[in-house]
């Protein structure tokens, strides 16, 4: 094999562990901000996911024989997804979360399992519990460059998520709303003293993670052509794994950690057989998104980008 | 002993006021009438498949009255018990109680190995036979069980046969094997691996997911660096979907083959047309590919075609009623024997038993996709292949042949 061959091998994993980084730093953000603005881990984020990807699936199949184009049904398809999953989020943080806003840590870390369990079975009993064929009504173009292969979905997961994150990041260090935010995560109580209504920053935060939740749902369904109504939960716990690592309550820290951990994951399953003369196989590829976290919260125990701060560590 | 001494008395009692009473002519066309049960999940997500076992049952029971069967000397009425098991083993079990407390003769069932495997245990201890069109888990007849059979083939035969098919008409020199961690999936990649070895075929280091896998993209990226010829995956079509269409988009060129897990038409779904020009294999062969005396029969008695596993059910019926037939008694203690060592010309083609009551050279069919339709190519029977038309030429040939043998006996 020579080094063009293995380079182009190389390339493919990158590329494939950029698409797969992509999705888990949308779905890191959630986790983040939450966590950035009331130290609540949300274990129900992942279900946002899965229920973003059902409705868009529900959507798809109802529009398909209506011969509308393929780009309008999807982007219909995300446009129900999104209102759905920003209303979830709301509706959690109202109903589950805000009644124990001075509860001790654990309650509503538990309530958050909770929520995230009675979603998954909602799902279950809505779009039942054999695995969807997610409808595949754009047909995928793959480019070809330096020997590796992107697809037209690849291109579209990359761009989406970079102009999101864009757009979220332009949303908290440029608008007052932003700065509300961020004042709010800094101190809620002197955050209220200066007229911010912490409240409806705290819901507002949920939601925005619900829509980025929203859209990773379709793009991930998508890619792989498959929607179960227990796909947010490993998901979910990857993403959570990339918020950690990158600093947990940290914008910059999660996008960071999600593309770093998707990176990690493709060339671990890519390369670790050959490195451990095929002791450790592809069957570990879920493992490395763990075993980097403990590193990191080892040897960086803030994380990545995260600050040190007494108190929460 | 008194009281047994009484019971002899009583009995001697009635048996006098019967015979007595009766005069000799109307005792003389006694009537004989067997039981024999029927189990599949009649409810649920695969009741379609379950009434169709039913039918294939009940078929043969209909059969065997209108050809007025005699035995015993007796004018002989078949009945069938269908019962639903759900597709529960609980319920499977409490079903197979109630066929036992009913004295059926001989029962036909269950549908899925998940349920037939512990039913079994309940009609083997009650010296009832049992024959299963559908359970195809090796483990029902590994476990010594006395008058346990099954017509129709075992997992374990399906990994050696789309090996050997691979080899035969892929020629492949590197195989990638996949599996998804799975005791069925690893057990098949395991036997397709030993398979492929031993045709000197050169076999990469085995690749796992799990059952949940759906991003194949970095083990089929360092697959693709290996070249090879063609990708055999153990596992599921929900995982087995996804794994193809993402070979497909990275541009491997290889065969990728499956076994029965991800030999359905769901594959066309989650692959989309990557799926065109897959392997699979099932065990058993296509309901089309049975009898036409059969499919004529079946269609009109019941008004539409077989589905599935019809063809082993009305096989395993008819086997029970011909080992009576045979044995001529409907004793279990008499015709089980007969029924171990019968040859039968069934719906499905020929058939006897081993020793384990597994059938001898059970077939297996490799279907491909096209157009996302599953579309049989090729059966492969004791190790040799025949091409699907060929075998249905074949077995058209062979019922022709039957009924014309019939015709000269009469």
């Amino acid at each position: 094999m020579g080094l063009a061959q293995g380079m182009d091998i190389f390339i493919q994993q990158v590329i494939n562990g950029l698409t797969l980084g992509a999705v888990y730093a949308m779905v890191a953000l959630g986790y983040t901000m939450v966590y950035g603005i009331i130290q609540l881990i949300n274990f129900a984020h992942g279900e946002v996911v899965m229920v973003g990807a059902m409705v868009a699936f529900s959507v798809i199949g109802a529009l398909a024989p209506s011969g509308l184009p393929p780009l309008a049904i999807v982007l219909v398809a995300g446009g129900c997804a999104i209102p759905v999953c920003m209303l979830i989020g709301y509706a959690m943080e109202r109903l589950a979360y805000r009644p124990l806003r001075g509860a001790p840590r654990l309650a509503p870390l538990i309530t958050a399992i909770g929520v995230s369990i009675i979603l998954q079975h909602l799902a279950m009993m809505i779009w039942s519990r054999n695995p969807l064929a997610f409808p595949q009504i754009i047909k995928v173009e793959s480019y070809h460059f330096a020997g590796a292969t992107i697809t037209s979905v690849q291109i579209a997961i990359l761009s989406i998520s970079l102009a999101m994150m864009a757009g979220l990041a332009a949303l908290v260090y440029r608008t007052r709303l932003g700065t509300a935010m961020r004042a709010t995560a800094h101190n809620p109580q002197v955050a209220g003293l200066m007229g911010i209504d912490a409240n409806r920053i705290i819901a507002l935060t949920f939601v925005i993670g619900a829509a980025l939740a929203a859209v990773a749902g379709v793009m991930v369904a998508s890619y792989y052509g498959i929607a179960h109504y227990a796909m947010g939960s490993q998901l979910g716990l990857k993403a959570f794994c990339a918020a950690v690592l990158g600093g947990i309550g940290n914008i910059p820290g999660a996008m960071l950690g999600g593309v770093l951990l998707g990176v990690v994951e493709a060339l671990g399953a890519g390369y670790i057989g050959d490195l451990t003369g095929n002791v450790f196989g592809s069957n570990y590829q879920d493992v490395f998104a763990f075993i980097v976290l403990i590193a990191v919260l080892v040897l960086r125990p803030s994380g990545l980008l995260g600050e040190r701060v007494g108190d929460r560590a | 002993m008194i009281r047994s001494h009484f019971g002899v008395i009583a009995i001697a009692a009635l048996a006098c006021v019967g015979g007595c009473s009766d005069d000799r002519k109307a005792q003389a066309p006694a009537r004989l009438t067997i039981s024999i049960g029927s189990v599949a999940p009649l409810t649920g997500g695969i009741a379609h498949l379950g009434k169709d076992n039913e039918n294939g049952a009940r078929l043969a029971v209909e059969e065997a009255n209108a050809a007025k069967i005699r035995i015993d000397g007796k004018e002989t009425a078949f009945e069938l018990l269908a019962e639903d098991d759900q597709e529960d083993a609980k319920v499977g079990n409490t079903v197979a109680q109630k066929l036992v407390d009913a004295k059926v003769a001989g029962v036909v069932g269950h549908l899925n190995s998940g349920t037939t495997i512990p039913a079994s245990n309940v009609y083997s201890g009650a010296n009832i036979p049992m024959i299963t069109g559908s359970a195809t888990n090796p483990e029902l007849t590994e476990r010594g069980l006395k008058g346990v059979f099954r017509v129709v083939g075992r997992d374990d035969q399906q990994g050696p046969a789309v090996a050997n098919y691979l080899v035969a008409n892929t020629k492949p020199k590197v195989v990638a094997v996949i599996d998804d961690a799975t005791a069925y999936g690893k057990g098949l990649a395991n036997e397709v691996e030993k398979t492929l070895k031993a045709a000197g075929v050169n076999v990469l280091a085995r690749e796992q997911g799990t059952n949940k896998t759906v991003d194949w993209k970095a083990v089929l990226t360092k697959l693709k660096g290996r070249g090879p010829d063609a990708v055999f995956y153990g596992g599921m079509d929900s995982t087995a979907g996804p794994l193809l269409k993402q070979g497909k988009e990275l541009g491997i060129k290889a065969v990728f083959s499956f076994g029965d897990g991800a030999c359905t038409d769901k594959m066309g779904e989650f692959a989309g047309s990557a799926a065109d020009g897959l392997l699979c294999s099932q065990a058993g062969i296509p309901p089309q590919a049975a009898s036409k005396k059969f499919l004529d029969a079946y269609k009109k008695r019941f008004n539409i075609d077989p589905i599935l596993y019809a063809p082993f059910t009305y096989d395993a019926a008819n086997l029970l009623i011909e080992a009576m037939k045979q044995a001529n008694s409907a004793d279990p203690a008499k015709y089980l024997p007969v029924l171990q060592k019968i040859d039968f010309a069934g719906a499905t083609g020929r058939i006897s038993f081993d020793e384990k009551g597994d059938r001898k050279d059970a077939e297996m069919t490799i279907f491909t996709m096209k157009g996302g339709k599953l579309l049989p190519i090729a059966i492969i029977k004791g190790g040799k292949t025949v091409s699907y038309e060929d075998f249905v030429a074949q077995a058209a040939a062979a019922t022709a042949a039957q009924t014309s043998g019939d015709a000269a006996k009469k």
